[in-house]
């Protein structure tokens, strides 16, 4: 909310809207396809998705291989398009690096879109609970909130964890269960404004119940900005997941997942350093592309609060 | 201010409270009982044994129970006894809890003595390639994962150059005060773990800074013939670090909580290491004291931020 109050100092590259009647998803569209920034992230994280999504179609008919497929005679390889399967080199049991980076991607991907999803219901759900509702109900979630954001979240995953070794499903209901309490914070801050306005109180007036009111006249005040936060946060449930990965924690082998590719890499330093680079350069790709689609996405929905 | 901070201090109990009914739920509600796991493959056991073992462990009694037990003897300071190292689990954290110390507080040190003048530079020069450069890394710094630049740079500084070690806090064999041995091992962790804070600060800093800039006061300073250089650090980068003091939070919970990951990566002998190995082997006193002192970290420097942001802004006061 730090953003609201940002200057309004803009004008150079303030997007004249089209026409008066336009919408405001209509004005969003039209300021984001004149944001190139934005749509080269869109559309890498578009190809990334189809490529995860396609892993095994492509690992037949372009690799020849699987991703647990492993070949002792070819451990170690160094990066080489002969075969290409080994474009990105081979593990220690000489398996594909490229093959295991796209199903990796699978579960990376997966699980940051499914746990965002699910911090967003409970988020905009309790958000908008406390801040309609306000007295001891808002005060216990307010507690609650400042009780969990005093936790190290990677203390309490990390404790989770290892004491219920969770699959992914598991694990994206327990960051589900934890990342919330930011866009709580968010819609609960939202609601509170907007509930003191004239047409809130209109609707109170012709009887609309507490249930519609929330659903019907603020959800859809604060919906814009949501997506935004929804952006930034499965970038970062993706860079929490490949921490917890890597600390043998997440995913856990023989499944592949970017992060414990990387605790891989780290056994074999020295037998294979080029091995640490490509797993986390697609999660700081994937994440980086989320991060500029959020900014991106705040820019257009609301020029105003443009970062500069 | 006493009262505030009096009162600050005690909005901070029901928090811990919380912290510890959560930390007790979720390490006691999880499947696994630790007296099996620690006697499995004591070939002379019998049942009775197991028994009695549960039984001094006061973990045959009921979970609430068992929760004012534990509680009763905590706040105490007594966390009960590592299964691992038979120790008390408090001292054995509180052994570690300098290291940690030492780590974040260079972090720290070091997200302020960059992230700031970045800030500073990139709202000074707006629209320059300077700014660019600054807010290009400002996004890169929050999106990259830090433990993979850690593992990049040992791979590029230790494993390849060989001009910094790798891990741990000292080199075997030499002596336990040989500075710059110590600052060679604590150069390349603590800069990782603020890798996050300098993309953070720098950001967030220069949009204070534009905002001030903006402001009728500066334009005053500027009419009234102050120099560049005046204007610069007595009016605007003042007014400017103000509300940073509340990004402090946040940043210290990612130093908190990235110092696990970063321990971890550059085997550094800290509190979050030793949870993690806890965890891993179930040892329960150790988790749950490993947890508890890792929040109370957190609620400390969350009580110092809020202190020292009404001591900033008199208008601050406890709602």
């Amino acid at each position: 909310m730090a953003t609201v109050t940002a200057p309004a100092i803009r004008g150079a590259d303030a997007v004249p809207s089209r026409k008066v009647a336009a919408g405001l998803w209509e004005n969003a569209w039209y300021r984001l396809r004149r944001d190139r920034l934005t749509m080269a992230a869109f559309a890498v994280l578009v190809t990334l998705v189809i490529l995860a999504a396609a892993a095994p179609v492509i690992t037949q008919l372009v690799f020849d291989t699987s991703f647990e497929s492993q070949d002792l005679l070819q451990t170690y390889s160094v990066p080489t398009l002969d075969p290409p399967k080994y474009m990105f080199g081979s593990d220690e049991v000489g398996r594909s690096i490229v093959v295991r980076l796209l199903y990796g991607g699978q579960v990376s991907l997966f699980i940051g879109f499914v746990a965002a999803f699910v911090t967003l219901t409970i988020g905009v759900g309790l958000g908008l609970i406390a801040g309609y509702v306000r007295g001891p109900v808002d005060d216990v979630i307010t507690w609650f909130i400042t009780t969990l954001n005093s936790i190290p979240i990677i203390f309490l995953l990390l404790i989770i964890s290892s004491l219920y070794t969770p699959g992914p499903l598991t694990l994206i209901v327990v960051i589900g269960a934890l990342f919330w309490t930011g866009i709580t914070n968010f819609v609960r801050g939202q609601t509170f404004a907007l509930r003191e306005r004239e047409f809130i109180t209109a609707a109170r007036t012709v009887g609309a119940t507490a249930t519609r009111i929330m659903l019907r006249h603020i959800l859809p005040n604060v919906l814009p900005l949501i997506f935004v936060l929804m952006a930034i946060d499965i970038g970062t449930i993706i860079l929490v997941e490949s921490a917890l990965s890597y600390l043998g924690l997440g995913v856990m082998p023989p499944t592949p997942s970017w992060g414990n590719m990387l605790t891989n890499a780290q056994s074999y330093f020295f037998r294979a350093p080029w091995l640490v680079v490509p797993p986390g350069a697609m999660v700081f790709l994937t994440v980086l592309c989320l991060y500029l689609i959020g900014d991106g996405l705040r820019d257009a929905l609301d020029p105003r609060l443009k970062s500069t | 201010m006493r009262a505030y901070i009096l009162k600050r201090l005690l909005y901070a109990i029901p928090t811990l409270l919380g912290i510890s009914v959560i930390v007790f739920a979720v390490t006691h509600l999880s499947p696994g009982d630790p007296v099996r796991l620690y006697t499995f493959g004591a070939l002379n056991i019998t049942e009775q044994d197991i028994e009695d073992l549960r039984h001094h462990y006061g973990l045959d009694k009921s979970l609430p129970l068992q929760y004012v037990d534990w509680m009763s003897l905590a706040i105490r300071g007594d966390f009960g006894t590592s299964l691992q190292y038979h120790q008390p689990a408090l001292g054995l954290l509180l052994e570690r809890l300098p290291n940690t110390l030492q780590l974040a507080a260079l972090a720290l040190l070091l997200q302020l003595g960059i992230g700031v003048p970045f800030g500073m530079i990139a709202a000074l020069n707006r629209g320059k390639p300077i700014d660019s450069v600054i807010r290009v890394f400002g996004v890169i710094g929050h999106a990259i994962p830090t433990f993979w630049i850690g593992l990049l740079l040992i791979v590029l500084l230790s494993v390849t150059l060989r001009v910094l070690p790798s891990g741990g806090m000292l080199t075997v064999g030499k002596d336990f005060w040989d500075i710059p041995d110590r600052a060679r091992h604590i150069l390349l962790p603590a800069f990782v773990l603020a890798l996050a804070g300098i993309a953070n600060y720098s950001r967030y800093l220069r949009t204070e800074t534009l905002d001030v800039i903006g402001q009728d006061y500066i334009r005053t300073a500027y009419a009234k013939g102050l120099s560049e250089r005046l204007v610069v650090y007595r009016h605007a980068l003042r007014n400017a670090l103000i509300p940073m003091v509340t990004a402090l939070g946040p940043i210290l919970a990612v130093v908190v909580s990235g110092a696990l990951i970063i321990e971890q990566v550059f085997t550094w002998p800290g509190v979050g290491q030793l949870t993690y190995l806890a965890a891993r082997n179930k040892d329960y006193p150790v988790i749950m004291a490993g947890v508890m002192v890792g929040s109370a970290l957190l609620v400390i420097s969350y009580l110092i931020r809020d202190i020292a942001y009404a001591v900033v802004d008199p208008r601050i006061k406890v709602k």
